[in-house]
């Protein structure tokens, strides 16, 4: 359990979020916005890769955002990366450097990056699918010596929907990341492939059995990538992705995020394809 | 613990009695039906009702409840506390089974301290069912017709007394310095015994199978047609979860007041039921179909609940097929799956007609 874990069950409620405050706020996307957030007296959220914290606002209320930082720069703060998309991201992004917002979490259960160690890695992220994934893609090159080969295959809508554009550009000049991108529609600035991403698959050799694949992004995308990547022999313990759903309140209650008899605010979002496959509403 | 005998002559000075320190609810008649409501006199309950609308849940886990209260001013929320020490009398036994499923809900993995508070401060007072509340109740099928623990007191209806069953400490202290409670004699439990003797065979099996099959006959149901089946019936209005005793999704809403500097943050009963419980932010919809909302909602009444938590996620106390415009119900939808399980000729014939 986390420090930030066990001041929250210390708390009155589960429900009472602490009092957070906005240190820093970059644009990433035409409609995403990078939040760096700190918690008071400089606690650490103390988050696992692929975990979310529940952030509100109050008046307006309370969202999941999945935790795009790394353990590994956590450095006392921690950033969420926010698409405009509803009524409380709406407001967030009116929010300025200095404004306090509230946060609960982290929650969920991340990446076992623990079993990942040693594996070559296969990061597929789609749209904003990058954003929970940038934060095990970090931890990965922080401790780069314990894995093999890391190779991104990433695909967006159109070229202003790649996010995390100046990471992009360190990751594609790392000789030790292979990094392939794609997007569905070019324009005339857009010079590499354009296709979904399943298209670069094909031009992806991997060593099955040392692979470990992850995968972020929309609902719609999975079935495709999932069957690119079987189709690779990559076994089903070893593909992992993190699935969206209303975690409306974050600790197994609400009811709103179940997917069939599990909660994914409890025993995801993380799961690999192996632990979901037999459930029916789950892809 | 131990077992009392009261006079039913003593109801008003017990009533008044527990009021001194505590809220006291129980059923009271309401327009032809019961529900659970504030009791100030005796003259106000009806121990012997057959079922009340909504479930004595409502003291537990209210339809709406504040969590935090806040200004607009950037100063931290408040936790609302308002739990106060009430006795919940007059409860069935099924609505006391559905309490227990609820007490491991709220308190896995991480406490719910709304919840929490209230129970603690709650002493139940449940009654025995000597004959069936209504047609769709199945309670003898569900293994909830009677209950051995989880009350606080536990009364039984011997004609001119009540037998107490003595459940807790809490529930003994309710008792204290009442004139007229004694100790139970042998000839007290004879009369207890041979009530409940009497009573069994009033109450009907509406299962057609062992209640301990249902988990593994949702399993191997999953796929049946007949969720495409009640799904076409099904209007998705809510009322069959709004009405269930172990119910318990929410909503959480935020709502600021007239002076827009203040506000709260409140939590409100939700249900599966309804088109956008499983919506997210982009739109997806992760159940759009009726067919698989109602199919999620007897998988959690059948299967997921006792996967999770060891109890089942229905006690029986037929509400939701009471209270459905469309009569889906909780027996139909079982014997039938059952059927076609078991009878698959008679079932296909049935397909075939539907």
């Amino acid at each position: 359990m986390t420090q930030a874990l066990r001041e929250t069950l210390a708390e009155p409620s589960i429900y009472l979020p602490t009092t957070a405050t906005i240190a820093d706020i970059r644009a990433v996307g035409k409609r995403e916005k990078v939040f760096t957030i700190e918690l008071p007296r400089g606690v650490s959220l103390g988050n696992q890769p692929g975990q979310f914290v529940e952030v509100s606002i109050l008046g307006v209320g309370e969202a999941p955002i999945s935790i795009s930082s790394s353990p590994s720069r956590s450095n006392g703060s921690f950033e969420l990366c926010v698409r405009k998309a509803g009524d409380l991201t709406g407001v967030m992004h009116t929010l300025k450097v200095g404004d306090t917002l509230g946060i609960r979490g982290p929650f969920g259960r991340g990446f076992p990056i623990e079993r990942f160690r040693g594996k070559d890695m296969l990061f597929a992220p789609g749209g904003l699918g990058l954003a929970p994934l940038r934060s095990l893609i970090n931890q990965v090159l922080d401790e780069r010596g314990n894995f093999g080969r890391v190779i991104i295959a990433y695909g967006a809508r159109d070229p202003g929907e790649l996010l995390f554009k100046d990471e992009l550009e360190r990751w594609a000049q790392r000789s030790d990341v292979e990094l392939h991108l794609t997007v569905d529609r070019g324009d005339e600035s857009w010079t590499g492939p354009v296709g979904v991403i399943t298209t670069l698959f094909p031009k992806i050799e991997v060593h099955a059995r040392n692979t470990v694949a992850v995968t972020v992004g929309p609902p719609v995308m999975y079935r495709f990538v999932l069957m690119e990547l079987l189709g690779k022999g990559i076994s089903e313990g070893s593909i992992w992705l993190s699935l969206e759903r209303r975690m409306k309140c974050g600790v197994g209650k609400c009811g709103h995020c179940q997917i069939n008899h599990l909660y994914t605010c409890q025993s995801g979002p993380s799961f690999s394809y192996a632990e979901i496959k037999h459930l029916g509403e789950a892809l | 613990m131990s077992f009392k005998v009261i006079p039913k002559t003593v109801l008003p000075d017990w009533i008044d009695q527990m009021r001194l320190s505590q809220r006291v609810v129980g059923p009271r008649p309401l327009h032809g039906q019961h529900v659970f409501g504030d009791v100030h006199t005796a003259a106000e309950i009806d121990l012997d009702y057959p079922t009340t609308v909504i479930p004595p849940k409502k003291y537990l886990f209210p339809q709406q409840e504040d969590l935090l209260t806040f200004r607009l001013d950037g100063s931290a929320p408040r936790v609302v506390q308002d739990a106060e020490p009430t006795v919940v009398l007059g409860l069935h036994t099924c609505d006391l089974h559905a309490l227990h499923l609820l007490d491991r809900v709220f308190a896995q993995t991480y406490i719910d301290q709304p919840y929490m508070a209230r129970r603690e401060k709650t002493t139940l007072v449940s009654i025995e069912c000597l004959r069936p509340c209504m047609s769709h109740s199945f309670c003898k099928s569900m293994g909830t017709l009677s209950v051995t623990d989880g009350f606080d007191l536990h009364l039984t209806d011997l004609g001119d007394d009540y037998g107490v069953d003595v459940g807790t400490d809490k529930g003994a202290a309710l008792l204290q310095g009442l004139s007229g409670v004694r100790d139970a004699t042998d000839d007290d439990q004879h009369r207890v015994n041979r009530v409940m003797t009497e009573k069994w065979p009033r109450f009907p099996l509406r299962l057609e199978f062992d209640v301990t099959e249902l988990p593994s006959l949702m399993s191997v149901s999953y796929d049946s047609k007949l969720w495409d089946e009640l799904g076409d019936r099904c209007l998705a209005c809510a009322m069959c979860t709004n009405v269930c005793p172990t119910c318990y999704c929410f909503n959480v809403a935020d709502e600021v007041d007239l002076t827009l500097s203040a506000g709260k943050r409140y939590r409100v009963w939700d249900s599966c039921q309804l088109d956008k419980f499983a919506t997210v932010a982009d739109g997806h919809n992760f159940r759009a179909k009726r067919a698989a909302r109602q199919r999620h909602r007897f998988l959690r009444k059948g299967k997921y609940q006792t996967d999770a938590f060891g109890l089942l996620g229905c006690v029986g106390c037929g509400r939701c097929a009471q209270a459905c415009l469309v009569d889906i119900t909780p027996v139909d939808t079982w014997n039938e799956l059952y059927r076609r399980r078991h009878r698959p000729a008679s079932g296909e014939s049935k397909e075939v007609a539907a």
